[in-house]
């Protein structure tokens, strides 16, 4: 179980979190202006990379806090953790 | 003639104090110190079991937890009972009662003992084939194989005993108490470190605690007096904690460990009483100490299984701890110099050793010219070929190897014996560091694993390290300690060391024979009887992966996960595929290490704790009332109010009657509440729903539909604007918490801009609904200020107002298609505001209804109930909702799904009305929806969502989801039941009231 360092609360449990998917997709500015094929590209298609991969996580059960972590996957080291809105470090 | 097996008092065991126990029925005596293995091998009993497939005899093999023979039940047909325990672990008390577990009708004689002589039959991947079987053949063995085959049963009474679990943080954790363990414990603890030290062991020290040789010195005294001493002083340590009978399960990422702190197992019944039985420590080390040990390697020769065969290290321990000769006429057999050191040791105590029999030509060894000294007879360069004797050993045919060792030569010679010790070498117990995602590297010259890589902070320290002899781990423990741990000074400084082990040793995998391969019976998994055959048939039938090999030979995969035979599968793949070791891979151990009981792993949250439940304010006025309850998602609902004998649907028949002729109220204080601030409020509702909301005037209300970015109905719920900046959204029960942090993730992750405050209110607030043609004269009794008029209030609207000084917010708004009106209160006030509105109903026959009635009522209407009518396959275009869905916003959560290829196609499954041709006829929900019962495969339209009987149109209704059912109106389908097929006809989903004329009456 992971100990993941929220940007507001510090270190928790990986059980006070909750995993929000895949990071940076963001939302069409103008769905109806989108093909069908890049409305899919946006709603489907996610990553599933073994290394690092960029994620978004909730502090669900402390400050309901969205935010960014980069994590290995092939051995679970979280590299870094960031804010909302934020580039990431690495 | 009883043979005289107890041998020499030991410090371990306490012969003034006798211990009576039964096994299988038969009552026997042991002393306070004795594991039940070591109190059976005492009373001269080595056959316990019988294996898995083929139902050999067998014997207790070793004396640790990774026993694969010795698999007992404990107190069979009782509340305490529990299969697959191991007869090595368990520690004898007054009253126990253990009995072989698979095996029938007794260990002595076993039906299932003749797939011995069957074996040809049962090759490796005899459970995949068993489906190849012809069925007749199946069949006929299929009660005896249930019956006979099988790993203990599991207990009948719920579990009496009581569970915990502790969380525990600390700097260092050193798994393992044996020297490399105490010496890790020791200076971390001297060096500051807040410490853990856990062994699944009652005692300290591992297995040099017993180690009494003049062969084995640590400053000039024997190795285990040295031990004891350390220990003693240990146990001063102010920042080291020591748990015994506490067994690591499992190691996470990031060090966090699980493991069994073992309480009361080992006291009699009477005295577990009120006492917790085991906690399941969930343990977080800033750093990790492996110092697990490890494990003795079998030798695979024909017929290594039989009873009174055991791993030469568990002869020993039985001498040495247990004082337990394990037979009066050992004869050992080795590939290494441990073997020595257990002849050594029987010698000291009198137990008579008959021959070695020794696979290397020739060692120079001080602890072989020891032992030749005292007469026994040694065949240098020798294998066993054979053995005899079904239920226990009684001879043994040895002849002499090759000098490459894959062949025998010369002639078979016979000695006779009562107990073989065999010792194939060390594997270093790395299960918890390849849990922890550990990476293995192989070592050619020992052919063992050791660990390379680290996952996280910790480390492997002694034999589980591959250092596995005394003078090794002197020197190095020390040395990794002072790394890992970062200190200057070490605790231990240049220990003198006396080890007298030769390190050769010549590892054979699988032992030559004069027989071909196909004759043998060597077994490499004990538990799952897979043989060196099976391996190699496997590997012949085209299997190459280690893990593929393991699922069809089934080696590894018994409780014990092959702790003893992995190494030995591998060795053989790798000889017969010709693949370096260090290129197969091993198989992977998963948690546990030894199996949890399931009350371990639940701890406290049994019965009422089992999960959290949720009451509303006015939850104990249902409970008086008789109220029946239904769990939604964690809340308890009043689900009907039977009536002297009612049933359920007489209940509810009653219930929307009355509802519908005078006046229902139903506590709706479950729904969700979330209140909604800021200056972007009314933009926020208007990206979220599919409707608009900017135009909605203070003090109205508006149902709204809420999509996933997918186009699909997520939640629905009626919101409230209470001022130019707040709202109050309602949302449906179950979905509560998953709306609130859906809008979070909008608005902290795409829409940060927005000026918007969301708060959960649900928990503040009682929601009272009052419905019916009455409901209007009620409301105006309790609120006789309020001007009720349709035109000072009409329906989709709300008021503030107060009973006394209670405050209140009523909407005029409805889920039944009657006049109704919800009162919402403060939660503290809810019950009190309830039974005033029973007592001013009471005129009215003001009805109680509950969820039952809220649903059969609301399915009149035709409105949804998302996740009954909805699964997440359903936009609102299927639900024919396109009045909700809005043309003119350019924007909303799922708008762009609406118009994808898929969700435009005219054959979606779609919200219908289903009226049975018999009125009286009610569908089943669920049931599956077709036109055509003649087509083969026939096809499913769709399936019913909801059905009931209503009591105010007198016939039966239906809400279901049917292929293009938009086009279907008027059209005839089946619903194909399990003796009947029941003819329905599609409808409007409409069934009542279409015009909302009750709305306003
Ligand atoms: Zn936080």
């Amino acid at each position: 179980m992971f100990l993941i360092n929220c940007p507001f609360c510090g270190e928790r449990e990986q059980s006070e979190f909750k995993a929000g998917g895949e990071a940076h997709i963001v939302r069409p500015k103008q769905p109806t202006e989108l093909s069908d094929d890049e409305w899919a590209e946006y709603l489907f298609m996610r990553k599933n990379i073994k290394g690092i991969q960029y994620e978004r996580w909730n502090h669900i059960h402390g400050c309901r806090k969205w935010f960014n972590i980069v994590r290995d996957t092939s051995n679970d080291e979280i590299k870094a953790v960031y804010k909302m809105g934020e580039k990431p470090p690495i | 003639m009883k043979k005289k097996l107890r041998v020499k008092r030991s410090k371990h065991i306490d012969e003034t104090y006798k211990i009576s126990f039964k096994f299988n029925g038969k009552l026997y005596y042991g002393f306070k110190g004795d594991t039940l293995a070591s109190a059976l091998l005492a009373n001269d009993i080595h056959l316990v079991g019988r294996s898995f497939k083929y139902h050999r005899p067998r014997g207790i093999m070793t004396a640790g937890s990774e026993e694969p023979n010795a698999i007992v039940q404990l107190h069979n047909n009782s509340a305490w009972t529990e299969p697959n325990v191991r007869a090595t672990e368990v520690e004898i008390y007054e009253g126990l009662e253990a009995s072989s577990q698979n095996c029938w009708p007794s260990v002595n004689f076993d039906v299932g003992g003749i797939n011995n002589f069957l074996s040809p039959l049962l090759p490796a991947g005899f459970y995949y084939k068993t489906f190849m079987w012809p069925a007749s053949f199946w069949k006929k063995y299929e009660y005896f194989i249930r019956k006979s085959a099988g790993l203990g049963k599991s207990p009948t009474k719920a579990d009496p005993d009581i569970y915990e679990h502790r969380y525990i943080h600390c700097d260092v954790l050193v798994i393992g108490a044996g020297i490399s363990g105490i010496i890790s414990a020791k200076t971390a603890a001297k060096n500051g470190f807040k410490t853990l030290l856990v062994d699944e062991k009652p005692y300290l020290g591992g297995s040099t605690i017993y180690q009494n040789s003049e062969y084995f010195k640590i400053n000039n005294q024997n190795s285990g007096s040295w031990l004891e001493k350390e220990i003693n002083e240990i146990k001063k340590i102010e920042n080291l904690e020591i748990k015994t009978r506490t067994s690591v399960a499992a190691y996470h990422g990031y060090n966090y460990l699980l493991a069994r702190e073992n309480l009361t197992d080992h006291l009699p019944i009477e005295r577990r009483k009120n006492k917790t039985r085991h906690k399941l420590l969930k343990i977080r080390a800033k750093k990790v100490v492996t110092a697990t040990g490890s494990i003795e390697r079998p030798l695979i020769f024909d017929n290594n299984d039989r009873p009174g065969i055991l791993l030469s290290s568990a002869i020993k321990k039985y001498a040495d701890l247990f004082g337990v000769a394990c037979g009066e006429k050992n004869i050992l057999f080795t590939n290494n110099d441990s073997a020595y050191e257990t002849a050594i040791s029987l010698i000291q105590k009198g137990i008579n050793v008959g021959a070695i029999v020794d696979n290397r030509e020739k060692v120079d060894s001080k602890l072989i010219y020891e032992v030749e000294k005292n007469n026994v007879k040694i065949f240098k360069g020798h294998t066993i070929v054979n053995t005899y004797g079904y239920k226990r050993i009684n001879k043994i045919s040895i002849m002499q190897l090759s000098k490459d060792g894959q062949n025998v030569i010369g002639s078979k010679i016979d000695l006779s014996c009562d107990c073989l010790g065999i010792s194939g070498g060390w594997t270093p117990a790395v299960h918890l560091f390849t849990q922890s995602g550990g990476k293995l590297k192989f070592r050619d010259e020992d052919q063992v694993f050791i660990p390379n890589i680290y996952p996280s902070d910790q480390i492997s320290v002694g034999a589980c390290n591959g250092d596995l002899t005394l003078d090794s781990i002197l020197v190095n423990v020390p040395k990794s300690l002072k790394d890992f741990l970062n200190i200057k000074n070490n605790v231990y400084e240049n220990f003198d060391v006396l080890s007298s082990h030769n390190n050769f040793k010549r590892n054979i995998w699988l032992l030559p024979s004069n027989k071909v391969l196909g004759k043998t019976k060597s077994f490499v998994d004990y538990q799952n009887d897979a043989t060196a055959k099976d391996i190699k048939l496997a590997l012949r039938e085209g299997f190459k992966s280690i893990e593929h090999v393991k699922r069809y030979t089934t080696t590894g995969m018994g409780t014990d996960q092959g702790k003893l035979g992995n190494m030995h599968a591998l060795g053989i793949i790798s000889e017969t595929s010709e693949a370096k070791m260090g290129e197969l891979g091993t198989t992977t151990f998963r948690p546990p290490y030894t199996p949890l009981t399931f009350g371990t792993i639940v701890g406290r949250n049994v019965g009422e704790y089992f999960d959290a439940y949720r009451k509303t304010p006015i939850h104990e006025w249902h409970v008086k009332n008789r109220a029946k309850f239904e769990n939604v998602g964690q809340w308890k609902r009043a689900w009907y109010y039977p009536k002297n004998n009612e049933n359920m649907f007489q209940a509810v028949q009653r219930e929307s009657k009355a509802a519908r002729e005078s006046a229902g109220i139903l506590d709706a204080s479950t729904l969700g509440k979330i209140d909604i601030q800021g200056t972007d409020a009314s933009e926020f509702l208007n990206r979220v729903y599919t409707n608009a909301w900017s135009k909605l005037q203070i003090g109205k209300c508006r149902y709204g539909l809420m999509l996933n970015e997918d186009g699909m109905v997520y939640d629905d719920g009626v919101t409230t604007r209470l001022g130019e900046n707040h709202y109050l959204m309602t949302t449906t029960t179950g979905g509560a918490a998953n709306v609130l942090g859906k809008l979070e993730d909008y608005l902290q992750t795409e829409w940060p801009e927005l000026d918007v405050y969301l708060t959960s209110v649900t928990d503040h607030l009682a929601t009272i609904s009052v419905c019916g043609p009455n409901s209007k004269k009620i409301i105006s009794e309790i609120f006789p200020s309020l001007d009720l008029s349709d035109k000072n209030f009409p329906h989709m609207s709300f008021k503030k107002t107060k009973i006394g000084k209670i405050h209140c917010r009523i909407m005029r708004i409805s889920f039944t298609g009657e006049q109704s009106y919800e009162i919402n209160v403060q939660a503290n006030f809810g019950k009190s505001v309830w039974e005033k509105c029973m007592e001013v109903g009471k005129n009215y026959n003001i009805t109680p209804y509950g969820t039952e009635t809220m649903h059969l009522l609301r399915a009149e209407k035709g409105f949804i109930i998302v996740g009954q009518d909805t699964d997440a396959t359903m936009t609102p275009i299927d639900l024919q909702m396109d009045w909700i869905v809005s043309k003119k916003k350019y924007d909303f959560i799922g708008k762009r799904s609406l118009y994808r290829s898929d969700t435009i196609r005219e054959d979606r499954k779609q919200l219908v009305g289903l009226l049975t041709d018999n009125p009286n006829e009610i569908l089943e929900e669920g049931s599956q929806i077709v036109s055509d019962i003649n087509k083969s495969p026939i096809e499913m339209l769709g399936h019913v969502t909801s059905s009931y009987f209503s009591p105010n149109l007198k016939k039966s209704i239906a809400l279901g989801v049917v292929k293009g059912g938009k086009n279907m109106l008027g059209q005839k389908l089946i619903i194909p039941m399990e003796n009947k097929k029941i003819n329905v006809t599609v409808t409007d989903p409409v069934f009542l009231d279409k015009e909302n004329k009750r709305l306003n009456a």
